[in-house]
């Protein structure tokens, strides 16, 4: 299968008082089309750069990132980044927000937010304003957002890190029905072993500041996963060896 | 604020008030003033004035003057402090300057204001425009600045023009910050009223107040007029802060 996306020996450093702190010490990563990758490691550990390195918001001192063949420079639509904070615009009711993407000539664009509110759940709060949804309602926006526009690939960098416990479960449930529908390619930011077992098809731990990739673990489980199964308990003992517990 | 929200609170910003209108009373009686006059002459002086009308002249006169001043003051200040928030190299030209004017006071204009417009209502109006136009820009450059990166960085994701950037985003996040600083410009334009209406010509509250002090020492005229001033302005930015409940800009206010 050929590779949708392919990071060459990325390596980032920024500039402190102290002098330049290396964040990203040579990364090198293939993810096939349609593949969902789960990216692991310690807190601090330049996970997220990574990320925005991945999507064109931040440049690597070195290494080069290719998309479907061609160095990737730019953010576009063909990649929506998702992340831990969220950014559905509070000034814009959701049906407003799932319609800003939309750039081209749409026939009927709000008949395509409210189809895609509903994909998500959220069928009847099209007119609401996002500060009267819960933090659960307000990434199923995002998520709608992202997916609206027909992205190949999927950025999360912490999606569901700030949602409680059992929101976060549902919306993981949610995240692989809708893959399921529409295969996007998916590179999963997360500091959850749990979630990413749960999720990924592989899993990439990465090691402390500067980071390299420490070790890389395949998930070949189809889903639904029941986390009890006893070959995931074991890989989870094994992911979790890598941080040393 | 101007609609407050218990029984209880209404009751006690009244009693505080009662109270400090007992203390003015006492105080005058008291010394025996001949001069500084009582909250009951006061009323009685605005109610004459209100019976001979001329009251809602000078009311109007001074509303006209600020809605003016301010809305011009609105109309340059508001693109100029987005335009000096949104690129770069405009704030680096505009700023020194806005900070060299800012500190001047309107008073110190008005030497120049006459020169420029003579004694007419231009006059005034520019002054309360050079009054509010600075705080106008300063909070509209401030709220753009306090747009958060990761609104801005999504809507590059998505690829949107220029353009739309601008007017669905930038505007957007910026406006909540900007209506409070129409709120804070509004009430400045509205204090300098009397300073800029030293130099107006038979209207206009400042013109009231002045007038009265001059023409025989109607100090219960100068207090109506003090007193009328403030509750304007308290209506004034009871207007105000009706934008800060329209639902694209609720958001920013926690309350």
């Amino acid at each position: 299968m050929p590779a949708k996306i392919a990071l060459a020996d990325i390596r980032k450093s920024f500039p402190t008082a102290k002098g330049l702190l290396p964040v990203i010490a040579g990364i090198d990563l293939t993810v096939a089309e349609g593949e969902f990758v789960a990216i692991v490691g310690p807190s601090g550990c330049g996970k997220t750069t990574l990320l925005n390195i991945v999507a064109g918001f931040e440049r690597p001192d070195q290494g080069q990132v290719i998309v479907d063949g061609t160095a990737h420079a730019r953010p576009s639509p063909k990649g929506i980044v998702i992340s831990q904070r969220g950014s559905v615009f509070p000034w814009l009711t959701v049906r407003q927000n799932l319609m800003f993407g939309l750039n081209g000539r749409h026939p009927d664009k709000k008949a395509l937010a409210d189809h895609y509110a509903s994909v998500v759940g959220l069928t009847g709060f099209e007119k609401g304003y996002p500060h009267e949804l819960s933090g659960g309602m307000l990434k199923r926006v995002e998520l709608a957002r992202a997916l609206i526009v027909k992205p190949q690939i999927l950025y999360m960098d912490e999606p569901l890190a700030a949602l409680d416990a059992l929101t976060g479960l549902q919306m993981r449930i949610e995240l692989l029905r809708i893959l399921a529908e529409e295969r996007h390619t998916c590179l999963f930011i997360t500091h959850n072993v749990e979630e990413a077992i749960q999720l990924a098809d592989r899993i990439i731990v990465l090691a402390p500041r500067p980071t390299t990739v420490q070790a890389t673990f395949d998930v070949p489980f189809p889903h639904p996963r029941r986390l009890s199964n006893p070959a995931l308990v074991e890989l989870k003992a094994s992911i979790l060896r890598e941080f040393g517990l | 604020m101007l609609v407050a929200h218990k029984p209880k609170q209404i009751f006690a910003s009244l009693a505080v008030a009662a109270l400090l209108i007992a203390a003015w009373w006492i105080a005058v009686v008291a010394s025996r003033s001949v001069i500084f006059p009582t909250p009951l002459q006061v009323v009685l002086g605005t109610v004459d004035l209100a019976r001979e009308g001329t009251l809602w002249v000078h009311i109007g006169a001074s509303l006209f003057r600020v809605g003016a001043g301010f809305l011009l003051a609105v109309v340059v200040g508001v693109p100029l402090g987005v335009l000096m928030g949104w690129v770069g190299g405009a704030y680096t030209v505009f700023n020194p300057l806005v900070q060299v004017l800012r500190p001047i006071s309107p008073i110190a204009w008005i030497p120049i204001a006459i020169l420029w417009f003579g004694v007419g209502d231009l006059s005034p109006i520019f002054l309360i425009f050079l009054s509010s136009v600075f705080p106008t820009v300063v909070q509209t450059v401030a709220a753009v600045h306090a747009i958060e990166r990761r609104y801005i960085q999504a809507a590059e994701n998505f690829g949107v023009s220029r353009y739309r950037l601008f007017l669905r985003v930038v505007l957007p996040a910026a406006l909540p910050q900007i209506i409070v600083g129409l709120r804070v410009s509004l009430g400045v334009a509205w204090l300098v009223v009397v300073a800029a209406e030293m130099i107006a010509l038979r209207s206009g509250l400042g013109y009231l107040i002045i007038d009265s002090r001059n023409a025989g020492n109607r100090y219960d005229l100068v207090v109506a007029g003090m007193v009328i001033i403030g509750l304007t302005g308290l209506l004034l930015d009871g207007a105000m802060r009706r934008l800060e409940r329209l639902k694209a800009v609720r958001w920013r206010y926690a309350r």
